[in-house]
C-alpha cells in the first residue's frame, strides 16, 4: 500500500524557492517561463509547523489552509469533504484548538503550530483515540475519520479546560465527559457512513482512560 | 467456480476466522490519515496540473456561444475543454446524460467546461471568468404535476406491472381497507468524499485515479465515452470516500479529468466541489406511492396493492419502489404499478437500497395504518401475514426467510409490550414518546466475483481482486476469507483492491459485494488448495489447511514449502447459476424505534433504536454491525431531514450543499443495537452469506414515521417528517 507520506516535500525545490523569494518574485521550477507577472504577484512565503516539522511554502495567496497542508506539503490526511466549513473532514488542531482548515486561509497562519492527523500517531504507533476508533469501529469509509479523530482529541481537551457546550447543564461546574456533551460538541463533523454511536463508545473509552 | 447446489461443509465452516468480530485490516490507515483516497495521490512523477469544473447555469436548452477568453488568458491556465474542443464524445452504458454537456444542455449543473491551470485557486478564478450564453428552454420539473403523463416502466428486466388473482375485486369486498398516497422527496448520496479522478495519459493508454464502486463497469463506460479500447484504460480505487451508489458509475470528475489532462499534456485532478455534487451527479428519485391494502377482520391480508410514480431524464430508470411489495407479505390478490414521468431534473439513479428504501417508507406506514384500523398489534400483524414462499410463485420457496424471527425477537428485546397502543398516551417531561416498528427487506443479488491468489514461499497469501471497499469492510472480510481458506493467520494475509488490473469482481452495491466477492475468493482459494496439495503430494480428498500447515494422509506439511520453488498464482470465479431462480433469496430485519416529540415545538428526538438482522451468515460481526447502525442512520436522514428542493420553476435542487441539504449529525442519534439472528443460507453461495449493507436502512424511516405517530396520533405521509407537518396539529400541550 503507498502512502502520501513517502511523497513527502522534495528538498532541492524548496531550498531553491526559499533562496528566491526575497524578491517575491519568485517562480516555482514547474511554472511557464512566459507566465504572466500576475501570476507570480500573488504568490507569498509562508511558514507554517506542520506536526512540528516546519514547513516553508510559496503560495497563491487565495490558498486555505487545508490546501496549503494537502497540496503543498502533501500532508493528505486532512479531508477536503466540503471546502465550505459544513462537514469538518478537514478539522486540525491549531494552537491547540480544532478549526475548519478549509475556512481559514493560509497565510494567516504564519508560524503556527498545526496538528494533523498524521501528528497524532502512525500506523504503527496510533494515538489512543486512533486506537479506539478502530477497536469500537468508529468509521466506515474513512474519510471524515481524521477530522473525527482530530475533533475528538480536541474535545476531550475542551471538556477538560471546562469550556461549555450547548448542552452543558450547569456553567460554573466543571464539565463532564457525558455522551450527550459528546454529541454536541462532535456534531460539526459530519460521518455519512453513519459511526456515530461508535464514535461515541470510541471517545468515551479514551475519557475513560484519562481520568 | 460454478456455484448451482447448495453448499455443502466446506472449509468456511470452520469458522476460526470468518464470523469473529474482526478489526479492519484498513483501520490503521484510515485512522492515521495515510489510506491514499482518489484525490490524495501525490506521486511526484505525477505533478499533476488541477482542473476546475463549471456547471450549467440552466436547466435545458442549449449553448448558444462561449466566451472563453478571459479564462484563457487568466494567470496560470494552461487550457479549457469543453464539448466543443473535446469534439465527438460517446455516452458511458450505464450514464443518462452525457457528462459533457453542450450544445445541448440536459439538466442544471451538467459540466459545461474544464478549466485546467497550474493552481487550484487560479483554475477556480479563471471558471468564474468563463461567460455562457445560453438559449434556455421550458422544462418539466415537478413531479406531481407531471404525474398524470407518465408512462408503464420495467424495472430492470422486471415488467414494471405484475397482477396475481383479482386484487379489484379481493380489495372491494375487503372487510377492512386501508388507501393512501405517501411521497417521498428527491434525495442526495452526499457521501463525504466529492467525486475525484486524477488522470495521466502514457502514448494512447490513460491511468485514472478515482473513487468508484465497480471497476470493471467503469472502464467500460470510460472507454466508452471516450471512444478507446476498453484495454488501453486503467482505474485505481483503493479507497473510496463513501458511495452509497453515487459512485457506481463514472461522472464528469473522470471524463474530465482524462480530456483535461490530454488537452493540458500532462497529469489532470479533478474533484467536484460539494455545491457541484447535488445538481451535477445523481439522486435518489423522488415517488408518489398509492397502496391499497384489504384484509380480513383476522388480519389476514386478501389484497394487496402498491403504485408507484417517479421521474427521470429521457432514457432513465424509475424508482422500483414496489419492489418489495411483490414478496414481502401473503395475499392472494396483488398488484403493482411503475409508473415513470419524463422530467428535466438531474439524473436519478441508485442510491442506498433503491426501491427498498423509499418503497418499504411508505409499505410500513401502510402496514401501521392496516393494524389500527384492525384493533391489531402491529408486530402481530405482520407475523401473521408472512409467507414462506414467492407470493406470486408459491412452488419458489424463499432459501430462508426469519422474519417472524427477527420480530419477536425483537419485540422482546425492545421492551414493545410497552407500548401503549393508543396515540398521543405517554409523556416524559416535556416528551410526548411513541414507539414504532417496521419490517426490513432486500433481496439477495449475486454476482460474478473473481480473485487472484498468491502463496508466497514465505507462507504469505496475497488476494488481488478489483472489488472495492466503500466502507463497508471489504478488506477485512476478504482476509479473513483466504486466512479461513488457507489455514493461515488473518496478518498473513495481503489484500489488494480496487485495480482494473486486478481479476473482474462483483464490485459494490445492491448489497451484493460481500457475498460475491468473498465467494470469488472461496472460488480461487479452492483452486489455490489443489494447486498446493498437489505440489507437496498430499492426498487431496482429506487436506485440511490448519495453522499455517497442509495435514493429509497422517502427514502435516508447512503450506510455505509448496511455494518453495517459486510463489504459487490462481485465478478463479465464482458464478451463480440457477438457484436464484429456484428459491427467493431475501433478507429480513425488523425496527424498533423510541422517538420523543417536544409537546410544545414539535421537535423530533430518536430516543432509541434497534434492529434485528437475519441476512446470513455474518462474516465479521463488527464491521457488518456498522453497516447496519450506518443504515439505520441515513434512515433517520430520510424519515427527519433528508429532501432536495425542487425549484420548479429553473428546474434545480437549491439547497446543494451540507448546510441547506439536512443529514444527521452526532447530536440527531442515540445509541443503537443491532442483533444478528444465527442464521446460514447455503443456497445462497459457499460462505453461506448474504448481503446485509442495505437492510438497515429498509424500513427504518417507516419505523420513524409510525413512532411519531404513536406519539402524537399525528400521520405525516410525505416524508420528511419536519416539526412544520406536525405543529398546528399537535395535541395541547398542557
Amino acid at each position: 500500500m503507498k502512502h502520501p507520506g513517502e511523497f513527502a516535500l522534495n528538498r532541492r525545490d524548496l531550498v531553491a524557492g526559499a533562496s528566491a523569494c526575497t524578491a517575491l518574485t519568485v517562480m516555482p521550477l514547474t511554472a511557464r517561463a512566459e507566465a504572466p507577472i500576475a501570476d507570480r504577484a500573488v504568490k507569498t512565503p509562508v511558514s507554517l509547523t506542520i506536526n512540528g516539522r516546519r514547513h516553508d511554502l510559496e503560495l497563491d495567496t487565495r490558498t486555505s489552509l487545508l490546501d496549503a497542508v494537502r497540496e503543498h506539503a502533501h500532508l493528505t490526511g486532512s479531508k477536503k469533504g466540503c471546502d465550505h466549513g459544513q462537514c469538518g473532514a478537514c478539522t486540525m488542531i491549531v494552537g491547540g484548538r480544532r478549526i475548519n482548515s478549509c475556512l481559514t486561509l493560509a497565510i494567516m497562519h504564519q508560524g503556527d503550530e498545526i496538528t494533523t492527523i498524521e501528528g497524532l500517531g502512525k500506523p504503527d504507533a496510533l494515538h489512543p483515540m486512533q486506537a479506539a476508533f478502530i477497536k469500537h469501529d468508529g468509521y466506515q469509509c474513512g474519510f471524515c475519520t481524521p477530522g473525527q479523530i482530530c475533533s475528538g482529541v480536541a474535545v476531550l481537551d475542551e471538556i477538560k479546560a471546562g469550556i461549555p457546550s450547548h448542552v452543558t447543564a450547569d456553567l460554573t461546574a466543571a464539565s463532564e465527559v457525558t455522551a450527550s456533551e459528546i454529541r454536541e460538541r462532535m456534531s460539526g463533523n459530519i460521518c455519512r457512513c453513519g459511526a456515530y454511536s461508535n464514535i461515541v463508545d470510541a471517545m468515551t473509552e479514551v475519557a475513560g482512560r484519562r481520568a | 467456480m460454478k456455484f448451482d447446489t447448495p453448499a455443502a461443509q466446506n472449509p468456511i465452516d470452520r469458522l476460526t476466522v470468518i464470523g469473529k468480530a474482526t478489526d479492519r485490516i484498513d483501520g490503521p490507515y484510515k485512522t492515521t490519515g495515510t489510506a491514499p483516497y482518489a484525490y490524495d495521490w501525490h506521486d511526484p512523477a505525477l505533478k499533476p496540473a488541477y482542473g476546475f469544473v463549471l456547471g450549467a447555469g440552466i436547466a435545458k436548452g442549449r449553448i448558444r456561444s462561449m466566451d472563453l477568453s478571459a479564462a484563457k488568458a487568466a494567470p496560470g491556465v494552461i487550457a479549457v475543454v469543453t464539448a466543443e474542443s473535446a469534439g465527438q464524445l460517446g455516452k458511458g452504458q450505464y450514464n443518462t446524460a452525457p457528462l459533457l454537456g453542450g450544445p445541448e444542455i440536459a439538466h442544471y449543473h451538467q459540466a459545461v467546461a474544464l478549466v485546467v491551470a497550474e493552481g487550484f485557486e487560479q483554475a477556480r478564478a479563471a471558471a468564474a471568468l468563463i461567460k455562457v450564453d445560453y438559449d434556455a428552454a421550458k422544462g418539466t420539473f415537478d413531479l406531481a404535476a407531471a404525474k398524470d403523463s407518465a408512462k408503464p416502466a420495467k424495472i430492470m428486466k422486471d415488467p414494471g406491472d405484475t397482477a396475481v388473482g383479482d386484487f379489484e375485486a379481493a380489495y372491494a369486498k375487503a372487510p377492512v381497507r386501508v388507501e393512501e398516497t405517501y411521497t417521498t422527496p428527491d434525495e442526495a448520496h452526499a457521501m463525504m468524499e466529492p467525486h475525484a479522478s486524477i488522470a495521466s495519459w502514457e502514448g494512447d493508454k490513460v491511468t485514472l485515479w478515482t473513487s468508484n464502486q465497480m471497476i470493471d463497469w467503469s472502464v467500460g463506460d470510460v472507454a466508452k465515452t471516450l471512444g478507446m479500447p476498453k484495454d488501453k484504460v486503467r482505474l485505481i480505487s483503493p479507497f473510496i470516500g463513501g458511495g452509497f451508489g453515487g459512485k457506481l458509475f463514472i461522472r464528469s470528475d473522470v471524463i474530465l479529468a482524462a480530456l483535461g489532462a490530454k488537452a493540458a499534456g500532462r497529469p489532470v485532478k479533478v474533484a467536484l466541489t460539494r455545491p457541484l455534487m447535488f445538481n451535477n451527479t445523481v439522486h435518489r428519485p423522488a415517488t408518489i406511492q398509492r397502496i391499497r391494502i384489504g384484509a380480513n377482520k383476522d388480519g389476514t391480508i386478501t389484497a394487496i396493492g402498491h403504485e408507484s410514480w417517479s421521474g427521470n431524464l429521457p432514457g432513465g430508470r424509475p424508482e422500483a419502489a414496489v419492489s418489495q411489495t411483490r414478496l414481502l407479505y401473503a395475499g392472494a390478490n396483488r398488484m403493482t404499478a411503475t409508473r415513470l414521468a419524463t422530467l428535466d431534473l438531474p439524473e436519478g439513479n441508485a442510491m442506498r437500497a433503491p426501491g427498498e428504501a423509499p418503497g418499504l417508507m411508505a409499505l410500513e406506514i401502510a402496514m401501521d395504518e392496516v393494524a389500527e384500523r384492525l384493533g391489531m398489534d402491529p408486530v402481530q400483524l405482520r407475523m401473521l401475514n408472512d409467507t414462506q414462499v414467492d407470493p406470486e410463485k408459491p412452488d419458489r420457496p424463499f432459501s430462508k426467510r426469519e422474519l417472524i424471527a427477527c420480530l419477536r425477537e425483537g419485540g422482546e428485546r425492545f421492551s414493545w409490550s410497552k407500548r401503549v397502543a393508543t396515540p398521543g398516551q405517554v409523556r416524559d417531561g416535556r416528551w410526548r414518546v411513541g414507539m414504532g416498528v417496521a419490517a426490513a427487506f432486500r433481496n439477495n443479488q449475486l454476482m460474478t466475483s473473481g480473485a487472484r491468489i498468491r502463496l508466497g514461499p514465505d507462507g504469505t497469501v496475497t488476494v488481488e481482486t478489483d472489488m472495492t471497499d466503500i466502507g463497508t469492510g471489504t478488506y477485512t472480510i476478504i482476509g479473513q476469507t483466504a486466512a479461513e481458506m488457507m489455514g493461515v493467520p488473518l496478518d498473513k494475509v495481503t489484500v489488494r483492491l480496487g485495480d482494473s488490473s486486478f481479476p473482474v469482481s462483483s464490485g459494490s452495491g445492491g448489497q451484493w459485494g460481500a457475498n460475491s466477492s468473498t465467494s470469488g475468493v472461496y472460488a480461487a482459494c479452492m483452486k489455490l488448495r489443489e494447486a498446493v496439495v498437489q505440489k507437496l503430494g498430499l492426498p487431496a480428498a482429506d487436506a485440511v489447511f490448519a495453522d499455517g500447515e497442509v495435514r493429509s494422509g497422517g502427514k502435516s506439511v508447512k503450506l510455505a514449502q509448496a511455494a518453495s520453488a517459486g510463489e504459487i498464482v490462481v485465478e478463479d470465479a465464482i458464478e451463480f447459476e440457477g438457484l436464484a431462480k429456484k428459491y427467493q433469496q431475501s433478507t429480513f430485519g425488523a425496527h424498533f424505534v423510541e422517538v420523543g416529540v417536544d409537546a410544545a415545538t414539535a421537535e423530533i428526538r430518536v430516543r432509541r433504536m434497534l434492529a434485528v438482522c437475519a441476512a446470513g451468515r455474518i462474516l465479521n460481526p463488527k464491521s457488518a454491525r456498522s453497516q447496519v447502525i450506518g443504515a439505520m442512520t441515513m434512515g433517520v436522514g430520510a424519515a427527519l431531514m433528508e429532501e432536495l428542493a425542487v425549484d420548479k420553476t429553473r428546474g434545480f435542487f437549491v439547497n446543494h450543499d451540507l448546510a441547506g441539504y439536512e443529514v444527521p449529525v452526532h447530536a440527531d442519534i442515540p445509541h443503537q443495537e443491532v442483533v444478528f439472528l444465527d442464521e446460514v443460507d447455503p443456497i445462497s453461495s459457499p460462505m453461506k452469506a448474504k448481503g446485509v449493507g442495505e437492510l438497515g436502512i429498509c424500513g427504518v424511516g417507516a419505523a420513524i414515521a409510525n413512532a411519531v405517530y404513536n406519539a402524537t396520533g399525528i400521520r405525516v405521509r410525505d416524508y420528511p417528517i419536519t416539526l412544520d407537518k406536525l405543529l398546528e396539529r399537535m395535541p395541547d400541550a398542557a
